[in-house]
Parts: structure tokens; C-alpha cells; sequence
């Protein structure tokens, strides 16, 4: 695992020195090439932290982005491209999990906690609205003091 | 010698932090006068002795010994003094030191700014503080001593990783750590509020700057860490939603909430068990932040240490310390009574739904930053979670709240009068209203959802200016009165404007991205690319060298309608100690767009990839973070704070010693 992780880190340096889509990558025709761009924003570079492959300059990232193009040259529909790229790499490629019961808590996790946030919330102010709040008695000391204010001079 | 200094220093400061954990706990809870005094000094040897240990290290550091492992591995002579002393916390050791080196200063300061609190509060406060001093002390000594000696020495060192040789990374550990650990000041509090039994108040307004500073210090740490993100990585990315990146935001997103609900606390007397536990929460995840950047259960660029005794170390520290103070949490806060009532429409009610949605918000990061961790560790998939997760998520969250940050401090205490209010906003909703045509005008046939964030931070920005000129009854009262009133505002109202405007100004920054432009192309010197009416010319590349690397510097001339704007200079520079090449960019700004390029590679023939970006508003989002940070500032000189009102309810305190409701 340690061995895994150093070689990460050495490709992630190395992934500083070149940088995204080169124009050499890019194709004639630009509706494809703007295909291939969303395309290519929704792909995890795979030795990166979070950036697309779109952004990352690793050299994974390029094979890749020409693994795209190439698939989009043969007539492949976006979904079918992002498939196929799934197919070869795993869905740790995907940006946006996919939603399936493992990713359940995930995406319906959110949601569903600011519901009971929310509808937690409103049950609780209606609560004590109905309910005065018990108020603290006064210590002896405050008492103390409280009297003493009352009748003028400051405690 | 002076190495040997400081890390005797640091074994001393072990003790005596061992002394201030247990002392004056034991003396507040028997009243002992003496006992508890023990922590203030404590406090102040301990924040002495980590001082010098800090100093030896930045000594070994400036000197070169190369007889000191970690400035080994992290240090060469050839590297600009700068770097030589902020390369100090460029690495896991000497990280843990500027962390624990932070905390003691956060403990001086409350020993030496507290004159005002109950001894009993403060020697618990101290001691809890003390604690936490005890177990990253123990962690530093056992697990990542930065003073380990090897002989013979090193005839040089390895040098500090070029990208961490710059000014941006250079100064955001600090701040980021600043922010982290002074939100453990808060965490002390809450603990010793949770021990005496006791949250009023007074318990709030002496929290509440602690947690005002924190807050301010790490909002220009993350800033400045995406500041950094943006001109180094050389196509202009800001935010990555990267876990290191969440460490830090999780703390941010709690932070802001316990601001707004300590605010209640002490005007109100309500929300108390909440806040306390959003202290908690607060410095729990800033634990888990240093946990997750440090332990390499995430590998990024920022992660440097991957090892897994320290993981376990860690894990252990946040055990002690998250599952202690939620069980003293659980015992304790059933007895603390709510006090104040109020309507839901109330700025009571608007600052319980700014923490329902900003807690919320953070779970939801939480959820995304741990979630694959934990699928991976149960045998599930690996999975990634990027941007497209964030923005269906937390996003949609994040628009009601700045909706109704605009309108909450319009509602009046206790009980609001919502239609009120939102007839008194007409102002900004035809500012929103105009903002919004005109922005979907100009970009017709563009990101609709950019216009409509654009429209956020206009209602958001304009909503904020209406409710400060409602304060000073601008244009209801003579101009002089208005101005008079404008003065005599206290200076915390100022801070909440400032910061809120600041987050509208951010608000604009994110949202105008989606207009950017880009140019890529291959130039051969005396090429040019044409980008959002600009025409930039390579003129030449030139090698030059610098201090540690060898520069490859591009010349372009920038030029509108023919006439010369800047000329810019971009550069790839390779640090061959490294063998790397990191990319300097240079960026054009007029505050209200950026141009943005970077130098790419070249070809034998001489081409160089040149990348031109146009970016609108995109200083926006960092001159919002400062707007942000600024009106804390300026809260936190409110005369609140000072002498005057805090020695009242410190006597009111003082007044009443050590009574727990529940013993």
C-alpha cells in the first residue's frame, strides 16, 4: 500500500510539468473536440486528486483524453465513450459517482439529513413555543445581588 | 548544540504541559486558589519553551546543518533564505511543531488576555488546553521528532519540493493552522463550560473573539491555499473539492455556524447546548483535518507524510479527544437549560436556520471527503467523488442560505416581521432584478446557472448595503443624522456587513467561472493567439537562471485594438536537485477579469505551447474572502470585547464560583 501511495505521489509531481489538453490531442472537427472536452471534464484523472483529465497534465490523463477522442472519431455517443473509458479503468474514473445501492448513503444522505434538520428544527421551536422555558432560579449570590440593585446600590 | 537546545526544550514543554493539564483542573475543582494559578504560568513557560524549540528548528534550518535529518531531507543551501525558514513547516515534523508551537501561543494569549475571567473557568480552560498540548507533544517526541540527529553529516540536502518554493504556500500552513488550533480555544471553553455545568452569557462573549479570530485566521488560510491552487496548477482552477481541501473547509463551515450561534448565546441565553457542541464539532474537525492530511489516508499534493504508525497515533488523539468531550457532552448537557423564547420568524430563527444549513453543508462535505474512504475499507468499489457530487449536493444547500442571509438581519429579536422586512428589501430586488437581465443579455446562449449565482450574490450584496442604510435611516432622517448614526453603529454591526458583503463578492467570483475563455495553441516565437478582444505575441523564450533553477521566460506582448497593455512573462522553471519543472504564470488583472497564461512545453522545433485563459470576476472570489476575514476584524475590535462591558459579567461571574447544576 505505502509503495502505492509513494508511486501516486511521484506520478503527482510529475503531473505538475505538463499541462491538460495539448492542442496536438485536439480534433479537426470541434463539435467532436467540444465533446470530447465535456467528456473529458466528467473523467477523474486517475493518479490525480480530484482533477479531471481535462485539467491534469499526467500522462495517464493524456492516454486517456486520446482513448476519448478516439471513441468519439468512431461514431461513439457520449454516454457510450464515458462506458467504454468505465469499462477500462473501473467507475473510480467517474467524477460524479454512479448512484447504486453502495452510493445510496451518499447521495441520498445529504438530502434526507437536511430534511430531519429542517423538519427536526420546526418540531422543536413549536415545542417551546408551547412550552415556557424553565428559567434558572437565582443563586443565592445573585439574589444577593439582586437585591442589593433593587434597593439601589450596586452589588 | 542549539538543536539539542530545543529539543530538550520540547521534552520540557511535554511536562510542563502534563503539569497545566492536571493542576489547575485539580485545583478548581477543591477552589484552590494557588492550584489553579499554576495554569497561567504554565501556559506562558509552555508557550516559551515551544517558541525555542521552533526557533532551533528555523536555526537548523537558516544555519544548513546537515547533521539535522529533517533539514536533510527538506533543505539544500542553495534554497532563498525565505525558503529556508518557511520550509520549516513544509514538512510533517516540522508541521506538527508550527501545530503545537500555535496551540501554546493560543494558550498564552488566553492566560494573558483573561484578567476579566473566573479563575475556576480559566484554570479548566487552561487545563483542557493543556491536555491537547500533551497528546500532539507526546505524538511529536514519539512519532515525528524533527530534532533527530545522523552522523556523519550530509554533505547537502534534498531541498524543499519546488512547488512549496513559493510565497502563497509559504504563509498558508500558518494562517490554516492558526484557524484550526484556535478553534481549540473554544473547544476549552466549551469543555470547561461542560465541566462547571455553567453556559450564560458572559460564557459567550468571552468565546466568542476566540472564535472570531480562528475564524478570520483560517478563512485567509483556505484563500490563500486556493489562491496558491490557481496561479500555480496553470489553467486557473481555484477549488478541487479535494479531501485536503475539505479538511479545511469542514472546520470553516462549523466555524461560521458557531459564530451566529454564540451570538445567540449572549444575546439571547438560548441555544447553549447547541453551541457548546458546535465547539466541539469545530475543533473535533479540525482534528480530523490534520488527521486526514497527515496520516496519508489521502494522498495529494499536499499530503506529505504517509505513514501508518502515525495514522494510528492520531486516530488514537482524536478518539481521546472527540469521544471524551461528546460523552462529558452527553452527561452535561441535559442540564443546561434553554433560556430566552422566541418565534420561528425571528433573528433567533434565522440564525438556527443559518446553522441547520451550514451544518448540513458540512455534512454533506464530510460525507463526500470520507464516504469513499469508507466504502473502500468495507470491500465496496472505489469510488471518486469530484465536483459534479458537490455541486448537486451542497450547492443547492448554499442558495437558500445566502438567500436568507440577506433577510435574517432584517428580522427583529424574539419575533420578526418577515413581510416586513421583505418589503423593506424592494431596493435589492430591483437590483437583483437588473442584474440578472443584464447578465442574461451579455451572455445570452451561455450557463444559465451562472447567471442565476450572479443574481445570488446581487440579491446577497445589495441586500446587505439596504439593511446597513435602514440602520442609519438613510434618506428617512437629514443626511447628518444618517451619518451620525452611521458613526455611533457599534463596530460588530460593521464586521457582520463587511462579512456578508464579503461573501456576496466571493459569491459573484464562483458563479462567473463558468464564463471563462480559453486559448491553447502551439506559437512559434513572433505567433499570437487572440483571446476576449486581447492579441498576445510570443515574442521570445529566454533561459535565465535563478536561485535553485533554470528558467525558460517567455516574452509576450499583450495588446487591445493594437495598443500595448502588458507585457507578460510566463515561465517554466526546473529545479534540477528535483528534476522537476513547475510552471510560473502570470496574471493580468484589472480586478474585474483576469488574463491568465501559462507557458507549456516545447518541441525540438522550438514551439511552445502557450495556454491563455480569460477569466471574469475571478479576483472576486479572493478579495471576498478578505472582504470576509476584514469584517472579522473589525467585529472583533467592537468595544464589547473591551474592558468596559467584559469586566461586568466577568464580576457577574466571579460572583458565582464553582457551581455545577449537576453536582
Amino acid at each position: 500500500m505505502r509503495r502505492f501511495l509513494l508511486l501516486i505521489a511521484i506520478l503527482m509531481l510529475v503531473a505538475t510539468a505538463a499541462r491538460a489538453v495539448e492542442p496536438a490531442e485536439r480534433l479537426a472537427d470541434p463539435g467532436l473536440e467540444a465533446r470530447a472536452r465535456v467528456i473529458s471534464s466528467q473523467l477523474r484523472c486517475l493518479v490525480c486528486q480530484n482533477e479531471s483529465i481535462d485539467e491534469s497534465g499526467a500522462d495517464l490523463a493524456h492516454d486517456i483524453r486520446m482513448f476519448v477522442r478516439e471513441r468519439l472519431v468512431a461514431g461513439n455517443t457520449n454516454a457510450a465513450v464515458i462506458q467504454a473509458v468505465v469499462d477500462r479503468y473501473g467507475a473510480f474514473v467517474l467524477l460524479k459517482p454512479p448512484i447504486e445501492p453502495a452510493t445510496y448513503v451518499l447521495w441520498y444522505g445529504p438530502p434526507t439529513l437536511l430534511a430531519i434538520g429542517l423538519l427536526g428544527t420546526l418540531i422543536w421551536l413549536k415545542r417551546r413555543q408551547s412550552t415556557p422555558a424553565e428559567t434558572a432560579p437565582l443563586s443565592t449570590d445573585e439574589a444577593r445581588r439582586l437585591d442589593g440593585l433593587m434597593r439601589g446600590n450596586d452589588a | 548544540m542549539i538543536t539539542e537546545l530545543g529539543h530538550f526544550a520540547l521534552i520540557l514543554a511535554l511536562f510542563v504541559a502534563m503539569i497545566q493539564s492536571t493542576v489547575p483542573m485539580i485545583g478548581a475543582a477543591r477552589r484552590h486558589v494557588g492550584w489553579m494559578a499554576v495554569g497561567r504560568s504554565c501556559a506562558l513557560i509552555g508557550f516559551a519553551l515551544t517558541a525555542l524549540a521552533m526557533l532551533s528548528l528555523m536555526h537548523a534550518y537558516v544555519t544548513s546543518d546537515f547533521t539535522v535529518i529533517n533539514v536533510i531531507e527538506n533543505s539544500h543551501t542553495d534554497k532563498p533564505l525565505l525558503y529556508k525558514i518557511t520550509g520549516v513547516w513544509g514538512n510533517h515534523e516540522g508541521s506538527m511543531l508550527l501545530w503545537v508551537f500555535m496551540l501554546s501561543l493560543c494558550a498564552a494569549a488566553v492566560a494573558l488576555f483573561s484578567d476579566n475571567l473566573p479563575p475556576a473557568l480559566r484554570a479548566r480552560v487552561l487545563a483542557v488546553q493543556g491536555m491537547i498540548a500533551v497528546g500532539f507533544l507526546l505524538f511529536i517526541l514519539l512519532t515525528s521528532n524533527p530534532f533527530l540527529r545522523t552522523f556523519p553529516a550530509a554533505p547537502n540536502g534534498n531541498g524543499l519540493n519546488p512547488v512549496l518554493q513559493d510565497p502563497g504556500l509559504a504563509f498558508h500552513p500558518p494562517f490554516l493552522y492558526l484557524g484550526y488550533v484556535g478553534f481549540s480555544v473554544a473547544f476549552a471553553f466549551a469543555v470547561a463550560a461542560l465541566i462547571e455545568g455553567r453556559v450564560d452569557a458572559a460564557w459567550a462573549r468571552w468565546v466568542r473573539p476566540w472564535t472570531l479570530a480562528s475564524w478570520c485566521a483560517l478563512t485567509i488560510g483556505i484563500a490563500m491555499g486556493s489562491w496558491w491552487a490557481y496561479y500555480t496548477l496553470g489553467w486557473g482552477g481555484w477549488w478541487f473539492w479535494d479531501p485536503v481541501e475539505n479538511a479545511s473547509f469542514m472546520p470553516w463551515l462549523v466555524g461560521t455556524a458557531l459564530i451566529h450561534s454564540s451570538i445567540v448565546v449572549e444575546k439571547r441565553d438560548t441555544l447553549k447546548s447547541w453551541t457548546i457542541l458546535l465547539a466541539i464539532i469545530t475543533f473535533s474537525l479540525s482534528l480530523v483535518g490534520t488527521f486526514l492530511v497527515r496520516s496519508g489516508v489521502l494522498t495529494s499534493v499536499h499530503a506529505f507524510a504517509t505513514d501508518p504508525e502515525r495514522g494510528t497515533f492520531i486516530l488514537l488523539l482524536l478518539v481521546a479527544a472527540i469521544g471524551g468531550s461528546l460523552t462529558l457532552y452527553a452527561i452535561r448537557a441535559p442540564s443546561l437549560k434553554g433560556g430566552g423564547l422566541f418565534a420561528p420568524i425571528s433573528r433567533e430563527g434565522a440564525l438556527v436556520l443559518n446553522n441547520v444549513l451550514l451544518s448540513c453543508g458540512c455534512a454533506t462535505v464530510f460525507l463526500g471527503t470520507l464516504y469513499p474512504l469508507f466504502l473502500d475499507a468495507m470491500g465496496g468499489p472505489k469510488l471518486s467523488v469530484g465536483f459534479p457530487f458537490f455541486n448537486r449536493t451542497f450547492a443547492p444547500m448554499m442558495v437558500p442560505m445566502i438567500i436568507a442571509v440577506g433577510i435574517g438581519p432584517m428580522l427583529a429579536w424574539k419575533r420578526g416581521d418577515l413581510l416586513g422586512a421583505l418589503q423593506r428589501l424592494w431596493v435589492a430586488y430591483i437590483a437583483t432584478a437588473l442584474v440578472l437581465l443584464v447578465a442574461f443579455y451579455l451572455t445570452y446562449g451561455g450557463p444559465v446557472l451562472a447567471v442565476f449565482g450572479l443574481g445570488l450574490a446581487a440579491w446577497l450584496g445589495s441586500a446587505v448595503l439596504t439593511e446597513f442604510a435602514e440602520r442609519v435611516r438613510l434618506f428617512r432622517v437629514p443626511l447628518g443624522d444618517s451619518l451620525r448614526r452611521a458613526i455611533h453603529l457599534p463596530r460588530s454591526a460593521y464586521g457582520m456587513s463587511f462579512a456578508h458583503f464579503g461573501l456576496a463578492v466571493s459569491v459573484a467570483g464562483f458563479a462567473a467561472s463558468a464564463w471563462d475563455k480559453e486559448a491553447i495553441e502551439i506559437l512559434k516565437p513572433g505567433g499570437s493567439i487572440a483571446i476576449a478582444g486581447y492579441e498576445l505575441t510570443l515574442e521570445s523564450v529566454t533561459r535565465v537562471p535563478g536561485p535553485n533553477f533554470m528558467a525558460d521566460d517567455a516574452a509576450i506582448r499583450v495588446t487591445r485594438d493594437g495598443k500595448l497593455v502588458k507585457m507578460m512573462h510566463p515561465e517554466r522553471r526546473f529545479f534540477p536537485l528535483q528534476k522537476q519543472t513547475t510552471s510560473e504564470t502570470s496574471i493580468r488583472t484589472n480586478f474585474l477579469t483576469d488574463l491568465y497564461v501559462a507557458l507549456g512545453e516545447s518541441d525540438t522545433q522550438g514551439d511552445w505551447t502557450v495556454r491563455v485563459y480569460w477569466k471574469p470576476l475571478v479576483p472576486w472570489i479572493w478579495i471576498g474572502c478578505v472582504i470576509m476575514a476584514f469584517g472579522g476584524v473589525v467585529s472583533l475590535s467592537d468595544r464589547r470585547w473591551r474592558v468596559g462591558a467584559a469586566a461586568r459579567s466577568a464580576r457577574r461571574g466571579m460572583a458565582e464560583p464553582v457551581t455545577a447544576a449537576g453536582e
